[in-house]
C-alpha cells in the first residue's frame, strides 16, 4: 500500500467482487440486489472506461432509445442522510430502478448487547438511532420493565414524556434542517441547528451529555431534573412557537419548496402499511396511527394532543406532518411542566434499583444491595417482551429475551428507518433522480438506526 | 476480506500513520537547522493560506457527524476559521473528519476517498469510535480509523463536543503552520525517535505490507 | 397451531415452520386483520432442538391488538417459508435474520447479506460466533 500509487492501495470494485465470493461460497446466484452492485462496479478504471465505451457502441442512435445508465449514489454522499447507498438505474433524468444498499454503519450494537449487563446495554442501545437516543432507550428500558413486572413511579414517568417529546422537537429540527439542505434551502439548516443547540443545552443539563443520553433507568430516572431546568425549558417552549412560525415563513408558502416537494413520493397507503412503514410517513398518507395514542405508554393517556395526519402522502404532507408535531410537542411538554408530580424518580425495588447514596451510610441491606447490583447486576426473569414507543420516526420496538441471568440473551431493536427504508424503492421509482432526494429527506432515515 | 486481524496478530496500527504527509515535517532535517520557524515568506505565505481555509470533505458516519453539523451552527460557527465550505467531492478537500463508527463494510469506502483526495491533505478522527473503537468493540467495528488512513489529530469524545472538535481543527492549523510556527523541533526529534522505536518493534511483523492484507 | 399462551400480557402463539405461511394469511385475512408486521426477529437457543425462533410480531391497525407469531426453523440447515408474499415490509426483516442467523427463507425475491460485507464468513448474532474486536489490555471488560 504505497503513497506513490493510490491505484493499488484498494481496487475499486470490493463489493461486486465481495458479492459474488459471497453468493459462489454459499452456492447460489447472484440476487437482484447483489447484480446491482456488481454492476455499477468496474474493477479498475481501464475497466469503467472500457465498460463505458461498449456501452456506448451499443447504444442506438434513434431518439428515446436509451441504454440504462447505472450510477452509484455511494455511501459518502452529502445528500444520503449518512451512510446510505443508493444504485440507480437511470434513463435520461427518470429513476428506473432504484436499489438501496445499507449494512455501512452495521455496528453490532445487539451483539454488543448480549455481553454487557442489563444496565450497560443501556449506553449501546442509545448509540443506535442517534438522533432519538432517548426513543431507543426507552423502549429498551419498557421492555426491560415489562419482563420485570415493574411500576414506574409517576413522576418518573412524565420526566420520560417530557425528555422523549424534546427529543422529538430536536430530531425534527434536524429533519427540517437537513432537508432544507439538500433541497437547497440553506438558511433553514442555521435557523433549526440554532435551536438544536439550545436543546442540546437542556439535554446536558439533565443528563451530562449533549447526545447518547443515558438517563433512563429500568425503573425510572438515573436522577431527578436539575434546579433550573424547568425555567430554562419553560422560557425555551415559550419562543418556540414563533421559531415554528419562521420556519414556515421560510418554506411552507415557498414556491420553490412546494414544487420540489409536492407531488413527489406517493404510494397507495395500503402499500405503505403492508411495507410496516409507521410514523410520519404513514400519517402523511392518511392512518393516523401513532402509538402514544392507540397504546398509551409512560403517561400518555394524561396528555391532550392531536395526531397530526395529512392524506396528501407526498413528500410535502411529510413536512407539514413533522412541522406540526414539533408544535404538539411543545404542547405535550408545556402540559407535562405545568402537571409534574412530585415523587421519587425512580422506583424502589432494591433488587433492581441502586439506593440512594445516603443510605449506604446506614443500611447495611443498602450496600449489599448496591454491591450486588455494581458487580453482577441485578437478574431478569426468564421470558420474552417486546415493547413499542412511537420514536420520531415511527414505531421503535425492543424484544428482549431473557434467560433469567444478569445479561440478556436477545435483544433486537426494530427500528423504524430500518422498515421505513424499504419504501424508498417504490417511492422513487418512475421519478427523477432529484426527486430521489426529496424522497430521501422525506423518509427521515436515520442510518445508525438501520444498520444498527 | 475482512480487516479483523487474526486471534493472536499483533495489533498494527497503519504504517502511513507514522509517515504522515505533513508537508511541513517531510524533512525534518531542513527544518531543524532553521530551528523551528518558518524562515522563507514563501512557506508563511503558503501555510497561512492553508490554515485559512481547510476545506473539510463531507465524511460523517454517525453521530459524531451530528456535532461536526454544529460546529457549523450559528453558535459556534467554523466559518470563522474558513473550515465552513464542506465539499461534496473529495478532490477538491484538503481535510476528512473521519466523524464516526467505522465499520468493517465502510473501510474500504474511507480508503477510497481518502485516496481521491489530493496532496496536501489532513484527516482528523473525531470521537472515540473513529480513534480507537469507542464504545463498541466487537466484529463490525474497526478499532479506529488509523487502522486504514493515517490521522493527524484524534478528537477524543462520545461525541465530542463541538467545541472540541474546534480544537482540533485549531491543533491541526498549528500542526500545519497558522502564524508561522512549525511544530517545535524538539516534536520533531519525538516523532522521529517513536518511528525508530515503532520500526524496529515491528521489522520482524509477519503481517507486511499493510492492514489491509 | 401448536400453542397458544399470555405473557406480560402480550399474546404470543407458536406454530410449526411448515405451516408458517398458512398462519400469517390466517391472521392478516382473518377477523383481527393484522395487517401491520411490526418485525421479524430470531433468537438462537443451541440447546433446543429447533434452535432457532423466528417472531413475527404483528398489529392489527383496526382492533389496536398485537400479537407473537412464532416458529422453530430447523437446527444444522434452517429454513422457512418467506412471508413476503403476505407482507410485502418482511423482505428486509428476513434479509436481516439470514445475514445474522444463517436461517434461509423460501420465496423470498432477494436473499442476500444486508448489514454485513457480502463476503463475510458466518452468521454473527449465533451464539456460537465469537463477539470478536480486539482484546483490551488492562481490563477484562468487554
Amino acid at each position: 500500500m504505497s503513497t506513490t500509487d493510490p491505484l493499488s492501495a484498494f481496487p475499486l470494485a470490493m463489493e461486486g467482487r465481495e458479492a459474488v465470493e459471497g453468493a459462489t461460497r454459499e452456492g447460489r446466484p447472484l440476487t437482484p440486489t447483489e447484480r446491482a452492485i456488481a454492476a455499477v462496479e468496474a474493477y479498475t478504471p481501464a475497466e469503467a472506461a472500457e465498460r463505458t465505451l461498449r456501452n456506448e457502441m451499443l447504444a442506438d442512435s434513434r431518439p428515446g432509445s436509451r441504454q440504462p445508465l447505472i450510477i452509484n449514489m455511494g455511501p459518502n454522499h452529502p445528500s444520503t442522510h449518512g451512510v446510505l447507498r443508493v444504485i440507480v438505474e437511470l434513463d435520461g433524468e427518470v429513476v428506473r430502478e432504484v436499489v438501496p444498499v445499507v449494512g455501512y454503519l452495521h455496528t453490532g450494537i445487539e451483539k454488543q448487547c448480549e455481553n454487557k449487563t442489563w444496565w450497560q446495554a443501556i449506553t449501546c442501545v442509545t448509540r443506535m438511532d442517534y438522533l432519538a437516543p432517548f426513543a431507543n432507550i426507552h423502549s429498551y428500558v419498557l421492555a426491560v420493565e415489562k419482563l420485570l413486572d415493574m411500576q414506574i413511579p409517576a413522576r418518573a414517568e412524565w420526566i420520560r414524556v417530557l425528555l422523549s417529546e424534546l427529543n422529538r422537537l430536536a430530531s425534527h429540527l434536524v429533519f427540517l434542517g437537513t432537508s432544507g439542505l439538500e433541497m437547497g434551502a440553506m438558511s433553514i439548516f442555521f435557523y433549526c441547528y440554532r435551536e438544536r443547540d439550545e436543546v442540546l443545552d437542556m439535554f446536558e443539563m439533565v443528563s451530562g451529555e449533549r447526545m447518547n443520553h443515558r438517563y433512563f433507568q429500568v425503573g425510572g430516572c438515573a436522577q431527578d431534573i436539575p434546579e433550573g431546568f424547568l425555567e430554562r425549558l419553560t422560557k425555551f417552549l415559550k419562543e418556540m412557537p414563533g421559531r415554528i412560525d419562521e420556519y414556515e415563513a421560510l418554506l411552507t408558502n415557498n414556491p420553490i419548496w412546494i414544487d420540489r416537494m409536492k407531488g413527489i413520493g406517493i404510494i397507495p397507503a395500503e402499500q405503505l402499511l403492508g411495507l410496516g412503514v409507521t410514523g410520519p410517513t404513514l400519517r402523511a398518507a392518511g392512518i393516523g396511527l401513532d402509538l402514544r395514542k392507540s397504546e398509551p405508554y409512560s403517561g400518555y393517556e394524561h396528555f391532550q394532543f392531536d395526531v397530526p395526519t395529512e392524506i396528501a402522502g407526498d413528500c410535502y404532507a411529510r413536512y407539514l406532518v413533522r412541522v406540526r408535531e414539533m408544535r404538539e410537542s411543545v404542547k405535550i411538554m408545556q402540559q407535562a411542566i405545568d402537571g409534574l408530580p412530585e415523587g421519587p424518580f425512580i422506583s424502589d425495588d432494591r433488587k433492581v434499583v441502586l439506593p440512594p447514596r445516603e443510605e449506604l451510610a446506614y443500611s447495611m441491606e443498602a450496600l449489599i444491595h448496591h454491591f450486588k447490583l455494581v458487580t453482577e447486576g441485578f437478574k431478569v426473569p426468564a421470558g420474552e417482551a417486546y415493547a413499542t414507543i412511537e420514536s420520531p420516526r415511527g414505531e421503535m420496538g425492543c424484544y428482549v429475551v431473557s434467560d433469567g441471568g444478569p445479561k440478556p440473551y436477545r435483544v433486537h431493536m426494530r427500528d423504524p428507518s430500518f422498515v421505513n427504508l424499504q419504501a424508498l424503492r417504490p417511492l422513487a421509482k418512475g421519478g427523477y433522480l432529484a426527486d430521489l432526494i426529496a424522497v430521501i429527506a422525506s423518509l427521515d432515515p436515520v442510518m445508525g438506526g438501520v444498520d444498527r | 476480506m475482512a480487516l479483523i486481524p487474526p486471534p493472536g496478530a499483533p495489533i498494527r496500527r497503519s504504517p502511513r500513520t507514522d509517515d504522515a504527509i505533513d508537508w511541513d515535517l517531510r524533512d525534518p532535517e531542513a527544518l531543524e537547522a532553521s530551528r523551528g520557524i518558518l524562515t522563507t515568506t514563501v512557506e508563511k505565505a503558503i501555510a497561512w493560506a492553508q490554515t485559512s481555509a481547510i476545506w473539510p470533505a463531507t465524511f460523517g458516519l454517525a453521530c459524531c457527524s451530528i456535532e461536526m453539523m454544529h460546529t457549523l451552527s450559528p453558535r459556534l460557527d467554523m466559518g470563522r476559521f474558513g473550515a465552513e465550505y464542506f465539499r461534496g467531492t473529495p478532490r477538491q478537500a484538503d481535510l476528512m473528519i473521519v466523524a464516526g463508527r467505522l465499520t468493517q463494510k465502510m473501510a474500504p469506502v474511507v480508503r477510497h476517498i481518502y485516496d481521491q483526495m489530493l496532496e496536501p491533505k489532513w484527516v482528523i478522527s473525531m470521537g472515540a469510535c473513529a480513534s480507537t473503537g469507542g464504545v463498541f468493540n466487537n466484529y463490525a467495528v474497526l478499532q479506529g480509523c488509523d487502522k486504514v488512513i493515517p490521522v493527524d489529530v484524534y478528537v477524543p469524545g462520545c461525541p465530542p463536543r463541538p467545541e472540541s472538535l474546534m480544537e482540533g481543527i485549531d491543533i491541526l492549523r498549528k500542526k500545519i503552520g497558522a502564524n508561522g510556527q512549525v511544530p517545535s523541533s524538539e516534536l520533531i526529534a519525538a516523532r522521529r525517535a517513536e518511528r525508530a522505536e515503532w520500526d524496529a518493534q515491528h521489522a520482524s511483523d509477519a503481517l507486511k505490507g499493510g492492514p489491509a492484507n | 397451531m401448536v400453542q397458544e399462551f399470555e405473557d406480560h400480557g402480550e399474546l404470543t402463539v407458536e406454530v410449526r415452520a411448515d405451516r408458517i405461511l398458512e398462519a400469517a394469511r390466517a391472521l392478516k385475512n382473518g377477523p383481527s386483520q393484522f395487517t401491520l408486521l411490526s418485525g421479524v426477529t430470531c433468537a438462537d437457543f443451541p440447546d433446543e432442538p429447533g434452535r432457532f425462533r423466528l417472531a413475527y410480531h404483528l398489529r392489527s391497525v383496526q382492533t389496536g391488538g398485537r400479537v407473537r407469531l412464532r416458529a422453530w426453523a430447523g437446527g444444522l440447515d434452517p429454513q422457512i417459508d418467506s412471508v413476503t408474499s403476505v407482507w410485502p415490509g418482511a423482505d428486509w426483516q428476513e434479509r436481516e435474520v439470514f445475514d445474522q442467523f444463517g436461517v434461509r427463507f423460501h420465496g423470498h425475491p432477494d436473499l442476500c447479506r444486508i448489514l454485513n460485507p457480502l463476503d463475510w464468513d458466518g452468521h454473527p448474532l449465533r451464539r456460537d460466533y465469537p463477539i470478536g474486536g480486539e482484546e483490551v489490555q488492562f481490563t477484562d471488560a468487554v
